[in-house]
């Protein structure tokens, strides 16, 4: 965010710890927060709210895998497969034993948590690559399984239908309804992260990630405080699978996917690895890089490309782009948009007494 | 001085073909200054891992007050109050002082994941007691300028500070300190010289101290053992372990970089 620390003089030990202990930060939160939350979803059209939407759901993903990939170091190829894990959950609960929105969301969670960490347990003994393979396993063993046990998925296509979400009897049945339960529920997550990290257990995370020989010898309980990770990952993809499968409508594994798994990590490399601004961005990015991308295509792609060619092309281009910014980000800039953003604010932070 | 604090016992310590620890034994007492010295390679660096639980031993015990600690994890180990520095450094380099810091009070906090994520209640209160902690720490090593400093950036003396600031952060009743001095300057070495009496006296803090300057060996530790090639070849004062001729034999058949530590007395 935008700090300014000049003139700034902090007396007691509990305003040095606060989340944005900087004022101008602070009322720079505010104000975003106040946008999002008013003029926006008030002024905007369905089809921007929808697209807002896919942007918030995004987020929350990406955070998630942030927790596990980019604050504590564990790579996983599993996330699609968790948040499928949350879809499912809900989408049964729901559908079978007519359990609220809300109930069904925490369920969802809860099942992705308990599934995530039994996939994580190989972490206690592998790193990098191979950890990378094993929660690939985890995500295919999980794909397989919703398209072949046809008590989870229902048999037809693999699909299941879910009622519009309903608060105490209220039907949320607009993008605009929509765009505040998804909202709120993505704003918890974003302040519950941020209190994570400024607190034991989130030092601990990345204590793991920088030097686990030193974590352990300091008394952190590597395998306790990996699993945990992996669970508060999976409860974030869980969560997020739940608002996919209640936004679109229906729970399908098609939606949760090796690509979807990738996309996520593309976001957290290219948004800042370890960082909730870096999530954010990130997964703004590459919501909208497709969406943009069409518009352009389809504008100007006319001139050179016949229409049927238009389609092909556009995913092929978009499967370079990303390949090409996340091998960017990889070599170039490691600390993602999130570091460029920050440049800029740098600038300003002591602004006008840079030194 | 009272009962030992940290006893070991006929410690056997491995590397394929290489033996590292063959049949060691020593104690330290509760609140003392015990020097491990020896050539390079003797095995002091893997003592300190095998206490800390780094490392698993063939054969031996590790005992603290009484209790067996030989097979505990290291992490458990730490939670008994047993806390050490590396000798190539081991931050977290990303990270702030302050966070290495209060990553050191990590057992003594007991916030989980709920508490934490609202940042209410316990988790709060917790985060402002042991930041008041640190802050102590801080004091104590003389460090508040740096403490919002990133680790990684810090000179070499610093980051040394900054390790020992962790260890303490543990409260340790055993503090096991692996050639603190190592590549700094004089007033650096007096410094921490002085942190080390300052933490045994004021704390009553056991240290295990393995450092190759004769000149802090034969300042600061109560009692010396010596190790060579794996075993301990002498123990006792200072001044009995200075004059061995065992020892004399030890450094002078070694390598150049030890034998100059023990200067004229060779
Ligand atoms: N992890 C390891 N793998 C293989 N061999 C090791 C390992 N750690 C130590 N050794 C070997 O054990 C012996 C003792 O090493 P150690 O590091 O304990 O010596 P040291 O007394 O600390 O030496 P220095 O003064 O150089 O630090 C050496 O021969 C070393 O090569
Ligand atoms: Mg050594």
């Amino acid at each position: 965010m935008i700090n300014r620390e000049c003139g700034v003089l902090k007396t007691s030990y509990e305003a040095d710890m606060a989340l944005y202990p900087i004022p101008l930060a602070r009322s720079t939160v505010l104000g975003i927060a106040i946008i999002v939350f008013l003029p926006f979803p008030v002024l905007a059209n369905d089809y921007l709210l929808s697209v807002a939407n896919l942007v918030n759901i995004a987020i929350l993903g990406a955070l998630g895998l942030n927790i596990l990939t980019g604050y504590t170091g564990q790579v996983s190829l599993g996330h699609g497969a968790f948040m499928s894990v949350g879809a499912y959950t809900a989408a049964i609960l729901a559908t079978r034993y007519h359990l609220p929105f809300w109930l069904a969301l925490a369920a969802g969670g809860v099942m992705a948590a308990a599934v995530g960490s039994f996939f994580g347990i190989p972490s206690l003994r592998i790193k990098g690559l191979y950890l990378a393979i094993a929660t690939l396993a985890g995500q295919f063993i999980i794909e397989w399984s919703l398209n072949h046990i046809t008590w989870i998925s229902g048999g037809i296509q693999s699909s299941i239908y879910v009622p519009r979400p309903a608060l105490g009897g209220y039907v949320i049945n607009t993008q605009r309804g929509m765009y505040y339960l998804i909202l709120i529920v993505v704003s918890l997550g974003i302040v519950a992260a941020m209190n994570l990290f400024r607190t034991r257990v989130g030092r601990a995370f990345v204590a793991i990630r920088d030097h686990d020989v030193a974590a352990e010898i300091i008394g952190i309980n590597i395998f306790r405080y990996k699993l945990l990770s992996f669970a508060i990952s999976s409860f974030y993809a869980g969560v997020t699978g739940v608002l996919y499968t209640y936004y679109l409508g229906i729970a399908n594994y098609e939606q949760f996917t090796i690509v979807t798994s990738v996309n996520f990590l593309a976001m957290i490399i290219i948004g800042g690895l370890g960082s909730i601004l870096g999530s954010i961005f990130g997964a703004a990015f590459i919501t909208l890089l497709p969406i943009l991308l069409r518009y352009v295509v389809e504008g100007i792609g006319g001139l050179f490309f016949t229409i049927s060619d238009v389609a092909g092309v556009l995913t092929n281009l978009q499967l370079i782009l990303f390949g090409g910014l996340i091998i960017f980000f990889l070599i170039v800039e490691p600390d993602g948009l999130k570091k460029l953003w920050r440049n800029i604010t740098d600038y300003f932070r002591v602004w006008p007494f840079p030194y | 001085m009272g009962a030992f604090h940290l006893t070991i016992e006929g410690l056997h310590v491995s590397f394929g073909g290489v033996k590292a620890l063959t049949g060691v034994s020593v104690s330290a007492k509760a609140g003392e200054i015990l020097a491990i010295i020896g050539p390079n390679g003797a095995g002091k660096t893997t003592l300190i891992n095998t206490i800390s639980g780094v490392y698993r031993p063939e054969k031996g015990r590790v005992r603290l007050d009484g209790q067996d600690i030989t097979h505990l994890p290291p992490h458990r180990i730490a939670g008994l109050g047993v806390a050490r520095t590396f000798q190539n450094i081991a931050l977290f380099k990303g990270m702030t002082v302050l966070d290495n810091l209060l990553l050191g009070r990590h057992v003594h906090m007991r916030a989980g994941v709920f508490a934490s994520s609202l940042y209410w209640g316990l988790a709060q209160k917790e985060e402002v007691q042991h930041r008041k902690f640190v802050e102590e720490i801080i004091h104590f090593l003389e460090i508040e300028p740096i403490r919002r400093k990133i680790v990684g950036r810090l000179p070499f003396g610093l980051q040394k500070r900054v390790e020992l600031g962790r260890a303490l952060a543990l409260q340790p009743k055993i503090l096991l300190l692996d050639e603190p001095m190592a590549g700094m300057n004089l007033e650096e070495k007096e410094d921490m010289a002085r942190f080390i009496l300052d933490v045994n006296e004021e704390w009553g803090t056991a240290i295990l101290l393995v450092e190759h300057d004769m000149e802090v060996v034969m300042d600061l530790s109560h009692r010396v053992a010596v190790l060579d090639l794996g075993r301990k070849i002498a123990e006792g004062t200072p001044n009995e372990v200075r004059d061995d001729p065992v020892v004399i034999q030890a450094y002078l058949g070694s390598r150049p970089r030890a034998a100059r530590g023990f200067g004229g007395d060779a």
